[in-house]
């Protein structure tokens, strides 16, 4: 076990040391303390490795993460796990707006609450959240799965694409173009993989499923002749 | 870009070490705004039927011994005063507009930063730790303070454009972001009586609270009124003579962070504002939610049953 104190050294000494993991994975586990908020703590980690945050983080923590297991104990800034690869990246308190923006892969677990813009454009990352999630979450969403165990606010899924949304609180407006759609028992399967693989203990009968009516202009096969 | 943060003091104990816990929140926004910053801060009360001026001039050996002895003059009241760098504060038992009448006509090149009961404005270009420095900020007492660090985007870096403004008695707004409505806000309001000093969008947002409230709303009912009349991106933070706020537009782009204990409650654009302060370990920590006005007020003895 390593630990850095983030108020001694700094964020890019923190970071320096976890990318040179990527090359020789010599520290399996390691320990940062006195974060104060710092913002890009675990930027770009490549190696699988564990990083436990003691300590509320700023902007973009564990942004572009691939392979390595970030804990954070405290509540994070905006854009936390953003363009995620793989790996698992769990917060015990809060996030900040865009949390798992773009992410291509890996877990995202957020137990408290996620603030607007949860999981825009997110590409192939699944995220749970275990409480409450702001307005435009999952905008343009792609790829992935958004799993909310509490509340969504306005304007669920505006925009979507691929993503399977499910929602076990009230969802306070959809965005355009998305709509509930049946739980069948495959999609039953799969919210139950997600919420044992986040650690949360609920019921997926208890959830709705949201996803794409696939009626605006892309998904139109007239407006190919455009091209 | 900008940065906000604002401290109210719950636990009364705690308020001869306001400036020391408010200066390293000013400080940690210097990333968000380097180029000027400034605070409101509360306390050093007047006594009933006085007010307080703060005045401000570029120029640091400016006579303001002359410019007292003359407003006396013309006045026929006292007028107790002191230094701060190239600020004075002025309180009087004169009428607010006497005096502002008097040092429009006689010392247009002395600019009101603000009037009240409880409020003094100070700010100035430069670094906010130099800012701090300048006027004393570190060994200031009060019951709240907010701040404001500047990163100048729509207008030049002066002192004119500055953070924070005040329109009105002991009110004053600062601001992360950007009002698209403000020219035509701004008419309005003259219309309604409420005088500007800048071009800036953000005094205008301080003068429709302060027009709202002399309509008898209450600053909540005033802020609630805002999220309909004020368009554009805004987190708001408010301080009045016994109250503190905090709001954001719907939309909710510009950044806030809030921190509540039994000794305070605090807000910053982000959270490396409140990271020093202290007990934020077991502090309430949350955002703010768009939309929703969040205030905490002072009951003043008088007012009690």
């Amino acid at each position: 076990m390593k630990t850095i104190d983030l108020a001694e050294h700094g964020v890019r000494v923190l970071n320096q040391q976890l990318h040179d993991q990527a090359a020789d994975l010599s520290e399996l586990d390691w320990d940062v303390v006195h974060t104060q908020g710092a913002h890009n703590i675990a930027c770009g980690l490549n190696a699988e490795l564990n990083l436990t945050v003691r300590g509320h983080a700023g902007y973009y923590c564990a942004g572009m993460n691939q392979k390595a297991s970030v804990t954070v104990h405290g509540n994070v800034g905006v854009g936390v796990a953003e363009n995620m690869m793989s790996g698992s990246v769990r917060i015990k308190g809060d996030a900040s707006q865009s949390a798992g923006a773009t992410g291509h892969g890996g877990l995202l677990v957020i137990e408290g609450n996620a603030s607007a813009r949860c999981g825009i454009s997110m590409k192939g990352i699944d995220i749970v959240v275990g409480g409450d999630v702001g307005h435009m979450s999952a905008f343009m969403g792609q790829a992935g799965r958004l799993v909310i165990c509490g509340d969504a606010g306005e304007a669920l899924g505006d925009s979507l694409y691929e993503v399977r949304i499910y929602v076990k609180g009230r969802v306070q407006s959809l965005g355009a173009d998305c709509v509930e759609k049946p739980m069948r028992e495959e999609h039953l399967e799969e919210l139950r993989r997600l919420l044992t693989q986040a650690g949360m203990d609920e019921d997926p009968a208890a959830f709705r499923r949201y996803g794409s009516a696939r009626e605006l202009y892309n998904f139109k096969v007239d407006n190919a002749a455009a091209y | 870009m900008c940065g906000i943060v604002g401290l109210y003091l719950k636990n009364s104990q705690l308020q001869p070490e306001l400036g020391a816990l408010f200066t390293p929140m000013l400080v940690a926004m210097t990333d968000r705004g380097p180029d000027s910053a400034g605070f409101a801060i509360y306390g050093d009360e007047v006594p009933d039927g006085w007010i307080k001026f703060t005045l401000q001039q570029a120029d640091a050996a400016y006579d303001w011994t002359g410019l007292v002895e003359a407003l006396e003059q013309a006045v026929d009241q006292p007028v107790h005063w002191f230094a701060n760098s190239n600020a004075a504060v002025l309180k009087t038992p004169a009428g607010e507009e006497s005096v502002r009448e008097w040092l429009w006509a006689e010392r247009p090149e002395v600019r009101i930063m603000s009037v009240g009961r409880s409020i003094e404005i100070l700010k100035s270009v430069g670094l906010p730790e130099q800012i701090a420095g300048q006027y004393g900020l570190r060994g200031m007492q009060g019951s709240h303070v907010i701040g404001h660090t500047r990163m100048a985007t729509e207008s030049a870096v002066t002192l004119e454009g500055s953070h924070p403004f005040s329109t009105g008695m002991d009110l004053c707004l600062v601001h992360n972001g950007s009002l698209s409505n403000h020219n035509r806000l701004r008419q309005r309001l003259i219309r309604e009586g409420i005088r500007f000093e800048t071009e800036n969008d953000t005094e205008v947002a301080a003068g429709y609270l302060t027009w709202r409230m002399r309509q008898g709303l209450s600053l909540k009912q005033a802020l609630e009124a805002g999220l309909d009349d004020l368009d554009g991106f805004y987190t708001f933070t408010i301080g009045t003579r016994d109250g503190f706020a905090v709001v954001r537009d719907p939309i909710a782009c510009k950044p806030a962070v809030m921190a509540e204990t039994d000794d305070y409650v605090a807000m910053a654009s982000e959270y490396r504002a409140l990271a020093g302060l202290p007990g934020i370990e077991q502090a309430r920590v949350w955002e703010p939610k768009p939309a929703i006005v969040y205030v905490w007020e002072r009951q003043r003895k008088e007012h009690a049953a």
